[in-house]
């Protein structure tokens, strides 16, 4: 019950932060939100009624009880349960069809709209009913559609206007029936025979196995948006051409016969200039962050460590933002002009800059990791080496890393999954053109910069360059995973070895 | 074995042994430098930070004595609202500064001496007017907000010892500037403009408010969907999953997998799937706050799953002896004693999605958005994603204030995190 409140408390908090905003300027989305108000007002209306619903089962249970003579069996559970039980039978199938009405409603108005067309309107390829079927809803949804000047446009408008209208009443009232015809099932069910505590902790116990599901969920819901449009990418650029392909020119032209309108998709240049930074990083982070955490378990007094540890794991905490801002900002031009002094010239945006930036964010990765697989190691290990007279260095370096090692190198291949996939650095600090080089000096472009820059502009969906960004993404997601699917392997074996 | 052999090997052992101990200390400085370097990479990064972003807090003032003529705005005293609303107030302004310094001529001066002021002093200027319509006719002092080029001057971003020609402000403008300070008529004041107003083309008008309140209202999205999810799932998979379950194993997978996702793909699941497929409106806190839900859960999970493992099996034992069902067991003394530990949990969560910026960008929430978002179906921005806005802008006056934000997010962190750390040295039961 506790979250049903918390719920209303929620929409409460938002309508209200909606009204104070209205106040200040006069929304462009007020539309919008207009067109939304019924499924909030519902919901509300909905709680409201679970709570009833609640009540009114513990009520009815009570007087059940009351009612009941000596010697008849009592009634299963206590009173509260048979609340849950009528706010359960209310709640949860009328909430499943606001859902589903809800998502199915945009694709069914639509084609329903698209229908009642004209033949000549409809039977237009998908792009151009996707940008038709937008430019009628923007209409409807403008308030203006009986002025506008297209008879067609006008027609099909005020068509979507009174589906739309039909819909959201129907929904309301379809949800509020199902409540209601839920609740009185409910309402029945409250009688010594029913077990209501057991029922209730099915449904309990279940929810819980769909909560667990969720990750499954996202899993499967990650793998198939990815995977989806890189088959669609695929089948206009041949993954060969997408794999060895050494030039990255994404922009197609307007129009057809524009030089350069097939672009090319030659992802080469991305994965060396990914591979670049995330190895300058690597170079920065590895030895500092494991020489850290030697430090850290091995020598430091417990009043270094407890100080030392949490301050190391700030600069896990920082937001990858303003380590890009401090790379572009700050790190950049001091580089440019440390080169300039040598006689070198260092581009703007060079994989160094970012590079060495990524490389501090990811010390903390590398030296807690270390740290726990160091102390994980068995001090009897170093004992041994210590009666053979070595020195604490000599012990570290020839018994405790050797026994680590497997966990160390698992470290560090999370590190570098986390280097590759790492984005806001590289998007503020490194360039955007594709060269094929490996001088750090240089501006190089990688993965997770040109998935943002061919995402963030104004692109038709299904245009190539847009679904090279899912291509893109579906390298990124394959390589990452393996990499910590291997990495993860590696430190659960070893230890394995030493529990 | 000789005794004078045992003394040969002895001294061999007794020459190496300085050189041993040479390398015991060097190896030991490699871990202390090490550390340090790191400590110096976090101190170089907060002062730079620090330093920026300190001068945006403030922001220059111009006193100018305006005279609303009601000839030049074309709109009297019993004017109705509308004409009051639509006059001329920016050729007021203008007029204003000109009787100030009546020496601007030429239209490249002119119009300098137009951006000594914001754009927004018309608006001011409009709605004192409309507050009370008997200022019109007379003279007015008023502080207006300072245009982004005095301010950065003001704060010594401009060095005035440069050649003109490599000089945001020109030699005419330093002079206005210095009979300006001569007449006391440039202050600087707290910036309560970054705190109160929305995103703004113009940096002295550009606020965090529509940000914050754009980050709050994801975080609160966020939380209402992770927290129950990953509540329930730690329960499920702590107190009630079959052991040696394939679909259990594979849940468990899966959250290790989440954890390691790149966080940009996550913003690909959420354009792909929430948006096109589901129609959610884009730049959302509601879109926003459901991909990061997807971010967090992992975090909120593990520490969940740590906080109820460590519960006593005593008491849940107790409690199933005096005849609670496993479920009751769960809601009355499991969770309840489990609580502060899923809660650093998930404020350590919450303080992960607070500063992700990455997947946010993918959903639209990048978007130019000035006004303050009312709601979760209100296009909107996030803190950090307003940084990275910000710090792409060519204007000086947009670095500081780039800076600045960034400490206002740092802040909200560190406030995350001491919450986290209080709860845990709090609460924190060992048993």
């Amino acid at each position: 019950m506790a979250f049903s409140g918390l719920s209303r408390l929620v929409t409460e908090l938002c309508s209200t932060l909606r009204h104070n905003g209205s106040d200040q300027r006069e929304s462009p989305q007020k539309h919008y939100l207009e067109g939304n108000m019924p499924t909030q007002t519902i919901l509300i209306t909905l709680v409201a009624l679970l709570l009833f619903s609640y009540f009114l089962g513990r009520k009815r249970s009570i007087a059940v009880s009351m009612s009941l003579n000596e010697g008849e069996t009592p009634l299963h559970s206590r009173p509260q349960y048979y609340g849950y039980l009528v706010a359960i039978w209310a709640g949860m199938p009328a909430i499943l069809v606001l859902t589903l009405w809800s998502s199915f409603n945009a694709p069914i108005i639509s084609s329903l709209t698209v229908a009642s067309m004209p033949e000549t309107q409809n039977t237009q390829s998908a792009d151009s009913i996707g940008l038709m079927m937008n430019e009628i809803i923007n209409l409807a949804e403008s308030g203006k559609a009986a002025e506008h000047s297209d008879s067609v446009l006008r027609n099909a408008a005020t068509h979507y206007q009174r589906l739309q209208g039909i819909s959201s009443l129907a929904k309301t009232a379809v949800v509020f029936a199902v409540a209601l015809v839920g609740m009185l099932i409910g309402w029945r069910l409250i009688s010594p025979e029913t077990r209501a505590r057991n029922k209730v902790e099915t449904v309990i116990r279940w929810m819980m196995i769909l909560c667990a599901s969720i990750a499954i969920l996202s899993t499967v819901g990650i793998v198939f948006s990815v995977l989806f449009e890189s088959i669609h990418f695929f089948s206009s650029v041949p993954p060969t051409d997408f794999l060895f392909g050494t030039t990255w020119s994404p922009q197609t032209s307007m129009r057809s016969d524009q030089v350069g309108s097939s672009g090319s998709f030659g992802a080469v240049p991305l994965f060396l200039g990914t591979l670049l930074i995330s190895a300058i990083a690597l170079i920065i982070a590895v030895p500092l962050g494991l020489m850290s955490a030697i430090y850290l378990s091995e020598y430091a007094t417990p009043k270094i460590r407890a100080f030392a540890k949490p301050v190391l794991e700030i600069l896990a905490g920082i937001p990858t933002v303003v380590y890009g801002f401090f790379a572009a900002l700050t790190v950049a031009p001091f580089l440019r002009q440390f080169g300039e002094m040598l006689g070198l010239s260092v581009a703007s945006e060079s994989a160094l800059a970012a590079g060495l930036v990524m490389g501090i964010m990811i010390i903390p990765f590398v030296s807690s990791l270390s740290d726990d697989v160091l102390s994980a190691v068995p001090q009897a290990m170093r004992d041994g080496s210590y009666g053979m007279g070595a020195t604490r260095s000599e012990t570290i370096k020839q018994v405790v890393i050797p026994a680590a090692l497997p966990g160390i190198v698992g470290g560090v291949l999370l590190a570098a999954s986390r280097a590759i996939g790492e984005t806001m650095i590289v998007v503020m600090a490194a360039g955007l053109s594709a060269k094929m080089t490996i001088n750090p000096l240089e501006a190089v472009t990688t993965v997770t910069v040109q998935i943002v820059t061919l995402l963030t502009g104004d692109q038709e969906f299904d245009s190539p360059k847009t679904l090279a960004a899912f291509a893109l993404a579906l390298g990124l997601f394959m390589v990452t995973l393996l990499l910590n699917i291997i990495a993860l392997h590696i430190i659960r074996k070893y230890r394995e070895q030493y529990e | 074995m000789s005794i004078s052999e045992k003394s040969a090997s002895t001294q061999k052992i007794q020459a190496g042994l300085k050189r041993r101990y040479a390398k015991e200390k060097r190896f030991r400085l490699y871990g202390i430098i090490s550390l340090i370097i790191s400590f110096a990479f976090l101190l170089v990064l907060l002062t730079t930070i620090v330093s920026k972003g300190l001068p945006a807090f403030q922001q220059t003032y111009i006193k100018i004595d305006v005279t609303l003529d009601q000839a030049d705005l074309g709109v009297d005293k019993n004017a109705s609202e509308d004409e009051l609303f639509s006059a001329p107030y920016s050729k007021t302004v203008k007029n204003s500064l000109k009787a100030m310094f009546p020496d601007a001529h030429g239209r490249k001066q002119k119009r300098a001496l137009k951006n000594l002021v914001s754009k927004s002093a018309a608006y001011e200027l409009r709605d004192k007017v409309i507050q009370d319509p008997s200022i019109l006719g007379t003279t007015q002092t008023f502080w207006f907000l300072a245009k982004d080029d005095v301010d950065v001057f003001m704060k010594g971003g401009i060095d005035r010892k440069l050649p003109e020609s490599e000089r945001r402000i020109k030699d005419y403008q330093l002079a206005w500037i210095d009979q300006l300070i001569k007449e006391d008529r440039l202050e600087k004041r707290f910036n309560t403009v970054l705190f109160t107003a929305g995103d703004s083309r113009e940096p002295e008008q550009a606020g965090m408010k529509g940000a914050i309140i754009g980050s709050l209202l994801t975080m609160l999205v966020t939380i209402l969907l992770s927290f129950p999810i990953a509540v329930a799932t730690a329960a499920y998979l702590e107190e009630f999953a079959p052991q040696n379950n394939r679909w259990v194993d594979l849940i468990e997978i899966n959250i290790n997998n989440l954890a390691a996702v790149p966080s940009i793909v996550f913003g690909l699941l959420g354009l792909a799937v929430y948006i096109n497929i589901f129609g959610i409106p884009r730049s959302t806190p509601l879109v926003g706050g459901l991909v990061l839900t997807l971010m967090t859960l992992p975090t909120i999970i593990i520490a969940s799953r740590a906080a109820i493992k460590s519960v006593p099996p005593s008491i849940k034992e107790a409690a199933i002896g005096l005849g609670a069902s496993p479920v009751q067991v769960l809601f009355q003394h499991t969770l309840p004693l489990a609580m502060p530990g899923i809660l650093t949990g998930t404020i350590i969560g919450m303080a992960q999605a607070l500063g992700e910026t990455a997947p946010l960008l993918m959903i639209g929430m990048v978007a130019f958005v000035s006004d303050i978002p009312g709601g979760i179906f209100d296009p909107s921005t996030v803190m950090p994603v307003q940084i990275y806005l910000w710090s792409d802008s060519p204007e000086r006056a947009f670095t500081e204030r780039t800076s600045a934000a960034i400490m206002i997010l740092l802040g909200f962190l560190v406030l995350m995190n001491l919450i986290a750390i209080t709860l845990r040295k709090r609460f924190e039961k060992k048993w």
